[in-house]
């Protein structure tokens, strides 16, 4: 009998610090599994957020650099443009590429950096406690829109990777989601996709990860990627945006 | 026949796997692991009908239970 699935070597054998049914642990398989299949572990620079996944680094056989909250893209086209044979990547949550990131993410990708750009979107900020998101969805309670997001006091759901989509320095952005298996197995195709792009010199390429956070939605982690299936992918709908 | 393993002690118990196992073999333990969690199981054979499991449903090794599994619980045979 063959062992037809197992964990990818580049990911470290050490339980994670994620809440049940969280989508970072998915997330994380995913880029390692396509580090892996690519044969890039010697090659890949991480640049990880702050938020949930601050500590992906322990968490990758790889190697990392921290970036300040929303910094991520920064850092990592310094790394790009003095290591031009590496191939970098930035993991980032909503709250740290479309808030307190925003300039960076849009200069990054106004300049066509051949980077590629892991976005973690799961409508809320999970590490401080909760609060609203930028991808929060209207009428979505949050500790900091307790009676749910109205679009008069807090503005409409941001849809960051739309907005880049503008920009003639962007090569590529797709939006996939971690709610059921076929999505899965789609969403480690765009990530590998990303990936090779930034191999072929083609540029800037974002992957739009939709993302459970149970705890701060408030459901069970089976309920959780129901309202993903059912609801969020109603407001960022699914598939390649350029 | 194709089968899968579950680390109970990695296992977080979110259940995922039990929802997406579409022969119905992967269900919640009754005993919880060290972390305290309820961790789940892969049925086989008796077990799997015992607990409700459609007669005559074996694991196809289809791998949906690990590729939905945020935390590396599950592996799967064939
Ligand atoms: C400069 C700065 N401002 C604010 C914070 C507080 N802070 C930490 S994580 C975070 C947001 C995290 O949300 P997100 O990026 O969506 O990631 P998630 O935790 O949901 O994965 C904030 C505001 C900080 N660490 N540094
Ligand atoms: S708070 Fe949310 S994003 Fe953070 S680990 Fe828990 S489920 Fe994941
Ligand atoms: S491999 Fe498929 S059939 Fe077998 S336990 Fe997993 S989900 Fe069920
Ligand atoms: S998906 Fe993984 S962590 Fe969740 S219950 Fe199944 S084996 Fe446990």
């Amino acid at each position: 009998m063959d062992k037809i699935f197992t964990k990818p070597k580049s990911l470290r054998d050490i339980p994670t610090h994620y809440c049940p049914g969280c989508g970072h642990g998915v997330a994380h398989r995913l880029v390692c599994e396509v580090v892996d299949e690519l044969d890039i572990r010697e090659k890949v620079i991480g640049v990880t957020p702050i938020g949930c996944a601050v500590i992906a680094y322990d968490y990758w056989e790889f190697d990392c650099c921290e970036a300040a909250h929303g910094r991520a893209l920064a850092v990592a086209t310094g790394i790009k443009r003095m290591r031009p044979h590496n191939l970098v990547f930035t993991y980032q949550g909503d709250g740290d590429l479309a808030a307190i990131g925003t300039a960076e993410t849009i200069h990054a990708a106004n300049r066509g950096e051949n980077l590629t750009v892991i976005f973690i979107n799961n409508a809320v900020y999970g590490m401080t406690g909760g609060q609203m998101a930028p991808t929060t969805l209207l009428e979505q309670k949050t500790a900091t829109t307790p009676l749910g997001r109205c679009a008069k006091l807090e503005g409409y759901p941001l849809k960051i990777s739309e907005l880049l989509s503008c920009l003639p320095g962007v090569y590529s952005i797709e939006r996939v989601s971690t709610d059921s298996p076929a999505k899965v197995l789609s969403a480690k195709k765009a990530i590998k996709q990303a990936f090779i792009n930034q191999m072929e010199g083609k540029g800037f390429s974002l992957v739009e990860i939709l993302s459970a956070c149970p705890t701060y939605l408030g459901l069970k982690p089976i309920d959780s990627v129901k309202w993903m299936a059912e609801t969020m992918t109603k407001e960022f709908p699914l598939g390649k945006i350029k | 026949m194709p089968k899968i393993t579950i680390d109970r002690e990695r296992c977080k118990g979110c259940q995922l796997c039990v929802i997406y196992c579409p022969k119905g073999l992967i269900k919640p333990e009754s005993r919880l692991n060290k972390k305290g969690i309820q961790p789940v199981m892969f049925l086989e054979g008796a077990a799997a009908k015992r607990r409700g499991a459609a007669s005559g449903s074996n694991c196809t090794g289809c791998k949906f239970c690990a590729l939905i599994c945020p935390d590396g619980a599950v592996e799967v045979y064939r």
